[in-house]
């Protein structure tokens, strides 16, 4: 980020209620981003219908631009942000896999466009409530991804967004998440920002290359030579490593300005814990809270909250699991891989405790696939089973559905 | 109040239930309260069951599922008791709050061996009175607030007429029947909570337990 720490503004909180979707829309009209093409799609079609009524309303002047599908909603990203606007969109569910052609055009382009997933399942069978399995799908189109727990992460992570990704380390476009249904419809609590602070804390987009850029033209997209296009993805590769920094380096001044502060996860009890659960997303409240009650009936139990997950903190967690002296992990996916043997997290977090010479058993489990809810007694479920497993009373499961109709 | 209430909502597709969940949320922040208004989605038809849920509490509230063992249990549509267990989990020292005019005694019956207290509003009839349409929701938001507690009478009809104020800023000549709605339905709850108080007091000596805030 350009900016200095000493720059930000503080600034004053002000309790609001509103829901996830809400939360995001609130947050654009303080970013006021130049362009936002979009096609409205269950659960998000809220964000696109409200940022236009800001338009119509003239509290913002970004361009909205109706397209007919959301690849044309990317293709119309892509055309905006390589023109030099700042631009974003949002999508859920079979809208994001529309996309993903020009996800990885984005990417490759080294385009920050900020994308508002709206967590949603991706068929079959057809259904609209929440999994993680849009955002995984996408997990290797080089976007950076960010998770929200619930409507004031959301929002702070959107305002987070535009500085991380337009960081000229980084140039990448960026994912910010929130669980479709759950965290988007749900009215709750939200301490928003002032206008002022958050506008300067994004600041204006100054490209330093762009297409609409007189006397300075640039290729954009260009077909690459295999004697050339693979340190192009070095190039992007390393843009991607540099992205962690820069979202620590965002988090602190974010914290300055509103007094919360971020990581690439949270660690809820986790110091002395005997076992933890990983876990993404707006189950890890529900998790936080039965931890809580299982801490007070005696069980040594914590929470690692995964809120970056691209680019994956890998190192920081096995860290994190190590510091922890925990005996057994649950890693939580709400995702299915259809590999046969874990989902997303369950094979990452593994590969980076093995990486780090850090032996502790795993258990992965898939939750709250198509909005399968979660609940406080499946997160007792589940570290009463780590604890037998860590006991030797039980095998560890391999992959295992909680929540399963029997 | 203690420390969570869990409030969950019976309805049918269109009848409002998801809105009045909401606006519950609403007014409960407005008195400094932590508050979920969460709305189950599914295909929506009219007509429908749905559910949807309100947690209210005095602390920041991060359970993010369904709610299985509601402290109330609110029936916007009585037909829903021939098709859905609307009593499951809910606590014997909670309350199921019913849209009939039928009696308590009428609807006890019909709910599955629930013993706990059973209260009628005929929403229907306040609504066609005061808004000349049937708009259960309204009146069932006032009676859920009675028998809650959450808030004080004089603090939840501020808080609702500044609500419909924004609300229908466009046609603000329905603010008045919908407070009336209000107002009534509120009323006839507080008179059937002390009935069922007189009634549990006959039955077991016991008072009932009366969530009591000073909102």
């Amino acid at each position: 980020m350009s900016k200095k720490n000493e720059n930000v503004m503080k600034s004053r909180s002000i309790p609001e209620r509103m829901s996830g979707n809400e939360a995001v829309s609130y947050a654009i009209r303080q970013v006021n981003p130049d362009v936002m093409p979009a096609f409205p799609i269950t659960p998000s079609t809220e964000i696109p219908q409200m940022v236009s009524t800001f338009i119509a309303n003239g509290e913002i002047d970004t361009e909205f631009i109706p397209v007919e599908s959301e690849h044309s909603a990317m293709s119309a990203a892509i055309g905006a942000e390589s023109a030099g606007a700042r631009t974003m969109t949002a999508t859920s569910s079979a809208g994001l896999a529309l996309m993903w052609e020009e996800l990885l055009l984005a990417a490759s382009n080294r385009l920050p466009i900020a994308l508002t997933l709206v967590n949603r399942t991706l068929s079959g069978p057809i259904n609209i409530n929440c999994d993680h399995s849009d955002g995984m799908g996408a997990r290797d189109t080089g976007w950076i991804q960010i998770y929200a727990e619930n409507n004031q992460e959301a929002y702070d992570n959107y305002i987070q967004a535009f500085p991380i990704a337009e960081d000229p380390r980084v140039h990448l476009p960026i994912m910010i998440c929130q669980d479709g249904f759950i965290t988007s419809h749900a009215v709750e609590n939200i301490e928003l920002l002032e206008d002022e602070p958050v506008k300067a804390f994004v600041g204006d987009y100054e490209p330093e290359e762009f297409l609409l850029n007189p006397g300075k033209s640039v290729a954009v997209g260009p077909y690459s030579i295999s004697a050339y296009a693979m340190e192009a993805k070095k190039a992007q590769e390393a843009a991607m490593e540099r992205a962690g920094e820069v979202i620590l380096e965002v988090a602190e001044c974010f914290a300055q300005m509103s007094g919360r502060s971020y990581g690439f996860f949270e660690e809820y009890r986790t110091e002395d814990a005997d076992y933890l659960m990983v876990i993404m997303g707006s189950a890890a409240g529900t998790a936080k809270a039965a931890v809580d009650m299982l801490r007070e009936e005696g069980h040594k139990v914590g929470v690692l909250k995964l809120r970056v997950f691209r680019p994956f903190p890998e190192k920081e967690i096995a860290e994190a699991i190590k510091r922890s002296g925990c005996k057994a992990v649950a890693i939580m996916d709400r995702c299915e891989s259809y590999n046969g043997c874990s989902g997303p997290l369950g094979s990452e977090i593994p590969a980076g405790l093995y990486r780090s010479k850090i032996m502790v058993d795993t258990v992965n489990y898939i939750y709250g696939l198509a909005g399968r809810d979660f609940t406080v007694d499946h997160v007792r479920e589940i570290f009463a089973e780590l604890e037998q497993v860590a006991r030797g009373e039980k095998e560890a499961p391999n992959h295992k559905y909680i929540g399963l109709r029997e | 109040m203690k420390n969570t209430v869990e409030i969950r909502w019976h309805g049918r597709g269109g009848q409002g239930a998801k809105t009045a969940a909401l606006l519950l949320a609403d007014v409960a922040f407005k008195t400094g309260c932590c508050v979920q208004g969460l709305p189950e989605y599914g295909p929506e038809r009219m007509g429908a069951p749905i559910t949807a849920f309100n947690r209210i509490s005095e602390d920041k509230i991060r359970v993010h599922s369904n709610i299985y063992d509601p402290d109330y249990v609110v029936v916007v549509d009585e037909t829903l008791l021939h098709s859905v267990h609307v009593t499951d989990g809910l606590k014997e020292d909670g309350a199921i709050i019913v849209n009939t005019a039928k009696s308590a005694d009428e609807i006890r019956p019909l709910l599955r061996g629930y013993e706990g207290r059973v209260l009628t509003v005929d929403a229907r009839h306040i609504s066609e009175k005061t808004l000349g349409k049937n708009f259960p929701n309204t009146p069932m938001l006032a009676a859920t607030a009675a028998v809650t507690g959450i808030m004080s009478r004089e603090n939840f009809l501020k808080e609702m007429e500044a609500s419909f104020a924004h609300k229908f800023a466009k046609k603000p000549e329905v603010i008045k029947g919908n407070m009336a709605a209000l107002e009534m339905a509120y009323d006839k709850a507080e008179i059937e909570m002390a009935r069922e108080a007189g009634s549990s007091e006959k039955k077991s000596g016991a008072s009932s337990k009366e969530m009591k805030r000073s909102a």
